[in-house]
This record gives structure tokens, sequence and C-alpha cells, in this order.
């Protein structure tokens, strides 16, 4: 199976409920070690996203992750605007138009969105950011015979990965001011991510 | 939490409108995108000044929008840094021709959404330099940090670039004397109470009754330690002695001490801080040329304050004395 605009609509508005559900619990996590404003802000901007989507649809998946985008940039602030707007920003410019993108397209969308990131936020793979969700996932993603079983087990690793900042202690951003007292906390933008992941499982699989 | 707000998702566009009706004669203010803009803005010639940051730290910066100081100010959500369309149309609304300066405090978000708009105006044709301020010496400054935090030298590098940019000086010399300006400046602040930001409700972080944060970033992030309170003179010292040992300043050095708070601390406790800061400063052999005192870099309702010094040069105390007429700072106009 193939991604369409259908589908890639319909995993932006499940993000946005993710992020409207979870508002909350991703206060709790910034508030631990950052400042307490990533629910906040990306609920703000997906709900931006979506008036945007409903405006002046867009015409292939590409052109719906590049609108988001920029109701992100334009709306979120933070380092999450930038850095989300970013990575579906290079998502959408990688699908340049594709009508229908099968999994070697999204992997390959993934990982220029990926190298967006890293290049904004200067930040690696153990850093405790979004980063150490991203690249597990993308990593399955790449490993999978179809998009069906891809995004399950990017989400597993996903999860895994969010898990995994936990013990982490912070090197960028906000967080890394707490030095080794941001131990212990798991990362919000790690967090925001697998909600990503997840949505798209449950949107974009057969 | 008790607050004057009407709602919780309100509060940035409800003081704009305040901020309009107050000063509706001097600003433009701008809701799509917010951004608070000088009336008789661009000034033809003169190097435009414009900055940026998370609200909730007020008067900066929008109190330092006016003649001899910053011409435009872009507010973000609170302690959320603004966003790359709001830069963007503020550099093309002060431009007059000699290019503009982004004054950016050294935080993630605000570092990121400034490089973003600077990219999205390179299709302007419009002349940007960026100074960046990051004068907290309670932060390490290393690989394992985001970096020193913009704090106090923030508001002393906007007045004085802005006497320099009013003195018809280019965006060279404007934007070299604003770094000059952040190497000589020091900071560090500390917390009697946190914060509590209107969308959370709940405090910052934990403190207790009879504890202080030394340390502390404008944000509520921690600082070095926290201890058990002690008189305004060791408080003084806690933050003076590290300022000091940064630089260093040495003695017969020329300094301007801006002793700030940061919301809700009575101004009577500030004079207090200041009496020991210039103690300690005697103590150590500098001149106290130029002194500031009150709320003028604040983290909402937070008791506390934070000390900055800065080492002087003839320059700079011309641009620091040079009128300014903006509704935190006005002096000679």
């Amino acid at each position: 199976m193939a991604i369409d605009r259908d589908h890639t609509v319909a995993w932006m508005q499940r993000f946005a409920e993710e992020m409207a559900e979870h508002r909350q619990e991703l206060v709790r996590l910034d508030t631990a070690i950052g400042d307490g404003d990533h629910g906040t802000n990306m609920n703000r901007g997906m709900q931006k996203a979506l008036e945007k989507l409903d405006a002046s649809p867009p015409a292939d998946p590409g052109a719906v992750l590049k609108t988001v985008a920029m109701a992100l940039v334009s709306s979120v602030g933070g380092a999450a605007g930038p850095l989300y707007g970013t990575l579906l920003l290079q998502m959408g410019t990688a699908l340049a138009g594709a009508p229908d993108v099968d999994l070697a397209q999204f992997t390959a969308a993934w990982r220029a969105g990926l190298a967006g990131v890293k290049a904004r936020g200067k930040a690696e793979l153990g850093d405790k950011t979004m980063i150490d969700a991203l690249t597990p996932a993308i990593d399955a993603l790449e490993q999978a015979a179809d998009l069906t079983t891809g995004l399950a087990a990017a989400v597993d690793a996903a999860e895994q990965g969010m898990n995994a900042t936990t013990p982490l202690v912070a090197r960028k951003g906000r967080a890394s001011y707490l030095g080794d007292r941001s131990a212990g906390h798991q990362d919000p933008g790690a967090t925001s991510t697998y909600y990503l992941f997840k949505s798209a499982a449950e949107t974009l699989a057969d | 939490m008790k607050k004057l707000i009407n709602a919780p998702d309100d509060v940035v566009a409800d003081a704009l409108h305040g901020v309009e009706a107050a000063h509706g004669d001097r600003f433009r203010v701008t809701f799509d995108p917010y951004c608070v803009i000088r009336a008789d803005a661009p000034v033809t010639g003169k190097v435009g000044l414009i900055s940026g940051g998370g609200a909730g730290h007020e008067p900066m910066h929008g109190g330092f929008v006016g003649p001899g100081m910053l011409d435009a100010a872009c507010p973000g959500e609170v302690f959320t840094s603004p966003t790359p369309d709001q830069m963007a149309y503020a550099t093309k609304a002060v431009d007059g021709g000699a290019g503009v300066i982004h004054i950016v405090k050294n935080y993630t978000g605000d570092v990121m959404n400034f490089d973003m708009a600077a990219e999205l105006g390179k299709s302007e044709d419009i002349a940007v330099e960026t100074v960046l301020t990051n004068d907290d010496v309670a932060v390490e400054d290393s690989l394992y940090t985001a970096g020193r935090r913009g704090v106090g030298v923030t508001v002393l590098v906007e007045k004085i670039c802005g006497g320099a940019a009013d003195d018809g000086r280019d965006l060279q010399q404007v934007a070299e004397l604003g770094r000059r300006v952040n190497a000589a400046g020091r900071s560090m602040g500390m917390a009697l109470t946190p914060c509590i930001t209107p969308a959370s409700g709940e405090p910052s972080f934990e403190l207790g009754d009879d504890e202080v944060e030394i340390g502390i970033g404008i944000h509520g992030e921690p600082g070095r330690f926290r201890e058990k309170i002690g008189p305004a003179s060791q408080i003084a010292e806690r933050l003076m002695t590290p300022i000091l040992e940064d630089l260093p300043f040495a003695s017969g050095d020329r300094v301007l001490a801006f002793v700030n708070g940061m919301g809700g601390t009575p101004l009577l406790e500030l004079y207090i801080m200041y009496a020991e800061v210039a103690k300690i400063a005697a103590e150590h052999g500098l001149t106290i040329e130029r002194n500031l005192i009150g709320n003028y870099i604040t983290s909402l309702e937070m008791q506390g304050c934070s000390i900055t010094l800065l080492r002087l040069d003839d320059e700079m105390v011309r641009y620091w004395d040079a009128p300014v007429n903006t509704p935190a700072l006005r002096w000679g106009a």
C-alpha cells in the first residue's frame, strides 16, 4: 500500500488529537527539566495546522507536510517550532510532489527530516532530545519489508528510544542547564516524537 | 494560582492590547504577528535594532522600544521564544536602508527562531547582523550545555547599541559595539521563590521556605546550588564572587553596576542589595561610574534579583548617557 494525500491528512489530524490528549503529560515532563510549555505549544501549533489544512487543502502528501510545517514554525515558538517545522518541511520537500508514497520514499523522507533536525538543533543521538526517538524509529522503518510492519516496528523503536532518554544527561536545550539533575526524567521532545510515529501507525498502516 | 488575567491562553494578546491603549501614540502594535514597533519606523538611514523573546520578562523587550533604544520588539508566548515570521516582519518594518541588528539572548529556541528569521529574510535583501548575549556565569559554558544564557547584559546592549545607532554609526560598528558590551558583561541571579506560568498554573520548581536558589535562570531554570537563606550581604557575595572572577574584573576597572529585580522583589530590597554590591565593588578597587536599579528583566512574579557588572569604556559610557525615550527607560529626552 502507498500513502496518499488523504492518509497524510488523517495522520496529521491524529497527531493533533494526540497532542491535545497528552498536553498535560508533556507539560509535566517539560516542567521537570525544561520550562513546562511543550504540551501547550505543540497543541496550539497542531490546532493552527489543522485550520491551515482546512482552509486550503494541499494536493499531495509532501504539500500536506509542508503546510503543517509552516503552521508550526509560525505558531509554536520555542525550540519545538523550528525543530518540528524543519522535520516536516524537509520531509515534505523530499517527497517532491509524489501523489503516492511507498515505504522507500517514506523512509528517505524521514532521513531528510532527521538530517534537518540535526542541522537546526546541532544535537546528536544520546543528547536527550527528539533525535533519540527519531533515529531508532527510522532505522526500524529502513529494515522493514513493508509499510505496515515497518510502522509497527518504528512505533516500538520510538517508544524504546523515548524510554531510553530517562537516564540520560541532557546536552542540548534548556534541560542542559540542569546537568546531572536532568537524569531520571523522560525527554518531552522524544515523547512528542513517539506520538508522531504512533499516530502514523494508526493512520498509514493497512 | 491567583493572577490578574482573563484566560491563560490570552495573556500575551490582552497585555498587548494594554500596551496599545497606553502607548498608541509612540508604538504601532500588530497582532498578526505580535510586534511592538516604533510609530515613526523606519527611521531613514539609521541602523534598525530589534529584539524578541518570550513574554513574562517585562519590561524587556517591549518597554525598551523607542528613540535611543529598540525600533521593534517581538514577544512570544510566556517564556516561549517568538516565531520567525514575527522577526521577519519586524526586520522589514524597521529597515531604514542601513540594515538591521537582531539582539538575541542565548536560549536554544530563541537562537533557532532568529536563525530561521534571518534565512527567511535573505530574500528581502536586508542586511542583518546578529548580536548574541550570553552573560550568565551561573551556567558552565561547555560542550555539555546549550551555553551561557543571555540575561541582564541584554538591557545594556540594547541601550548602548541604541545610542550608537542614533549617532549614525553603521551596521558593522553598532554590531561590533554590541558584541563588545556582551563580552565585557557578566551576570548572575538568585531566587527566593519560583514563578508560576499562567499556562501551567504550577510553580516552576520547589524551593523550601528557608531556601534560596543561587544562579537561577530567568525562566526558573535551576542554578548552581541551593542553600539556607542568609543576610543580603551573604547573597551579594555569592553572586558577586563568580562574576568578579569570571571576566575577571580587576582593580581600577570602571564599571556599570546593574541590580535587577525578578518581578516580585520590592525596590527597598534591591537598594539593600545595591549597597552590598557597591561595598564589594569598592573592596575590589572597582569604580562604579553608572548604575541601574529596578525591575528590567523579570521572571513573572519571582522574588529574587540578578546582578550584572559591565566593564565600561568611553564609548560605552557615551552611548549609555545618550538620550533615550522608552516606556521603561527615559533620560535626556
